[in-house]
């Protein structure tokens, strides 16, 4: 993680209004090439509106937005998505009725032939899945088989695999194991750092600790729309990670309380 | 980073709690299943119950003829209700199509090939602006196209009584095509001249006077089974098909990953006009005539067909090959009952009772597919 490295995108001082309300007061954060940035942060804390103004679903009110060292304003979701940056939403964006191969090249199919001919290439379509799945380690027997079939933690990884073959630079993973059980979310963990020792960058976005801790190289935290600061991991602990993100004070207490087991 | 560098046993290698995907699964996954279970059962009780006559050549076109008209405008709606859409016009839309074609043709004189391009015209205008006030209003198309069921059949009984000077029917078509290179595209029988081989060769049934009893294939069959082929290879190879099973799927997913959701269903809803436009000129041809009752109730029917041939109503599963078998299924009870000695009207009866038998199967193969419990 050298510091020299222009970040793959940073923004500075970002600021988001929405009519009057204020959702972003001054946010800075950066993310390198071989990074996983976490952004946590609790509810409200503007984590929502900041990944939104990253995957250009908003245009910020002010404040700078660097795409490799080059000022950016996107126009909107495929324009982020054209500069690389994709976003793996909460709800993946996944057909549960349809397979995993019409799923992972949906609004992408290769084609083949030309004229009225043009068809999608299904071979090639099943083959690429079928490899791409078994290098996350998700035995798909069958390509076909519907998407509903996969566990929560398959199905996202599916959705990342399908980011990252599609060319994604940065990926975005807002909340990827708020749903999910240990076992999955083991699983989704191990395939982030898979995908960041191939170079990318990611930006985590959870208020789970405990998985921002596993996987982190560095963590933003977020509260009442501005950052309270970015820290290494060799700079901060877990539990301290913790009291920041909750804004310190009174979840110390409840914690007492319950008996220190939060 | 313990924990991401744990094993995690139950992704690497085999899963011991998934069964083998056997043969028999693959098979129940087709979602046409249903539709070929029911052709096999309704062709076994017309075997026990009806005249053998039905199964000669002459009662195949018999059933096959009203199984084309209704399964053209199945597989629109199949291919639409995939798309998650419904439309309910269609009926009133070939009643519709029919009077503008007539008009075409008997009231403004023009030639049959000017008749269709206006009745094609006319289907694009009205399929578009039922997708249009579908996506821009966000109403359910159930609804929407239910005002168009009654707009369009009121416009065609106003539209028969003006261009017939008072009349609901209007007559003349034959006359009116005779001779154009077109006709034979849209009327009539087909490779007559093949058939008359094979009654002279005597592979198959001849009147006393040596003509064959069947003088050629209908050509409606030929445009049913043409669609149905077409249908099938657009949504299973293309990237087109893709789009419909997205867009009936999960309109707002598929939207996210680049899927033009709008410009999807427009089409499809064209298409569905296009059908029923299609299902008039071949129908005002083979009358010779139109009239305000063409197409009545056909939409349900049409829908009918769609569930049997798995589609759900849902949106996002289903098969045009399916309600290819669906619509035949139709068709063998709508004649066969004629071969048997059993009342024809029990005809409502099965129509009702399919749909119910169809839509309960399909949950179960749906709750299959996506492993839902």
């Amino acid at each position: 993680m050298s510091t020299s490295q222009t970040p793959l995108v940073e923004v500075r001082n970002l600021v988001k209004h929405f009519g009057s309300v204020i959702a972003l007061n001054g946010v800075s954060m950066s993310v390198n090439r071989n990074e996983v940035l976490c952004l946590l942060g609790d509810n409200g804390a503007g984590k929502s509106t900041l990944i939104n103004t990253l995957a250009g679903v908003h245009k910020p009110t002010s404040g700078d937005f660097l795409v490799e060292g080059q000022p950016r304003l996107f126009s909107g979701p495929r324009d982020a998505l054209d500069a690389g940056i994709a976003t793996v939403y909460q709800d993946l964006a996944m057909i549960p009725l349809m397979s995993v191969t019409r799923n992972f090249f949906m609004g992408r199919e290769p084609v083949i032939g030309f004229g009225p001919f043009k068809r999608m290439n299904m071979d090639e379509a099943d083959n690429v899945t079928r490899d791409e799945m078994h290098k996350i380690g998700i035995d798909v027997r069958d390509p076909q088989q519907a998407v509903g079939t996969l566990s929560g933690g398959e199905r996202q990884c599916v959705a990342i695999a399908r980011a990252v073959y599609f060319g994604a630079k940065v990926l975005i993973l807002d909340e990827p194991t708020s749903a999910l059980g240990v076992a999955q979310t083991s699983m989704v963990l191990k395939y982030i750092n898979q995908v960041r020792a191939k170079g990318l960058g990611v930006i985590f976005i959870t208020h789970n600790v405990r998985h921002a801790y596993a996987v982190g190289n560095r963590f933003t935290v977020l509260n009442r729309g501005k950052t309270l600061g970015t820290y290494a991991k060799n700079e901060i602990g877990i539990d301290e990670l913790q009291n920041l993100m909750a804004g310190g004070k009174e979840l110390q207490s409840l914690s007492e309380e319950l008996g220190g087991t939060i | 980073m313990t924990l991401a560098n744990e094993q995690n046993g139950s992704v690497v290698g085999p899963d011991e709690r998934l069964k083998k995907v056997s043969t028999l699964t693959a098979i129940l996954r087709r979602p046409e299943l249903g539709a070929v279970a029911g052709l096999v059962l309704v062709t076994i009780f017309f075997f026990v119950t009806a005249n053998p006559a039905m199964f000669t050549l002459a009662g195949v076109m018999n059933f096959m003829a009203p199984a084309a008209q209704l399964g053209i405008l199945a597989i629109g709606a199949a291919l639409l209700m995939i798309g998650g859409e419904f439309d309910l016009s269609i009926g009133s839309m070939v009643a519709f199509a029919g009077l503008v074609f007539g008009t075409a043709l008997v009231v403004w004189q023009g030639p049959l090939s000017v008749a269709i391009l206006v009745a094609i015209a006319f289907a694009v205008f009205i399929g578009i602006t039922n997708a249009q006030l579908t996506m821009r209003t966000g109403l359910p198309s159930f609804i929407v196209t239910l005002a168009f069921l009654f707009i369009l059949r009121g416009l065609t009984l106003v539209g028969l009584k003006w261009a017939s000077g008072g009349a609901t029917q209007l007559r003349g078509m034959k006359g009116a095509v005779a001779g154009s290179p077109l006709a034979p595209l849209f009327s009539g029988d087909a490779f007559p001249g093949l058939f008359t081989w094979l009654a002279e060769a005597g592979i198959i049934d001849t009147f006393p006077n040596g003509t064959p009893r069947v003088p050629g294939i209908p050509v409606e069959i030929l445009w049913f089974v043409a669609i149905a082929l077409l249908a099938t290879w657009i949504l299973l190879r293309t990237r087109f098909g893709n789009w419909i099973f997205a867009s009936g799927g999960d309109p707002r997913a598929a939207r996210k990953s680049g899927v033009p959701v709008a410009r999807v269903k427009t089409t499809l809803f064209v298409v569905t006009a296009l059908c029923a436009t299609l299902v008039a000129i071949l129908t005002v041809l083979d009358a010779g005539s139109t009239d305000a009752r063409r197409g009545f109730q056909k939409e349900f029917e049409a829908i009918i067909a769609a569930v049997i041939g798995g589609c759900l109503l849902t949106g996002g599963y289903g098969s045009a090959i399916g309600a290819f078998f669906g619509s035949i299924v139709f068709g063998m009870v709508l004649i066969g009952l004629t071969y048997t000695s059993i009342d024809q009207d029990w005809y409502l009866v099965f129509l009702g009772g399919m749909l119910l038998t169809a839509v309960v199967f399909n949950n179960v193969i749906r709750k299959r597919v996506t492993g839902e419990r």
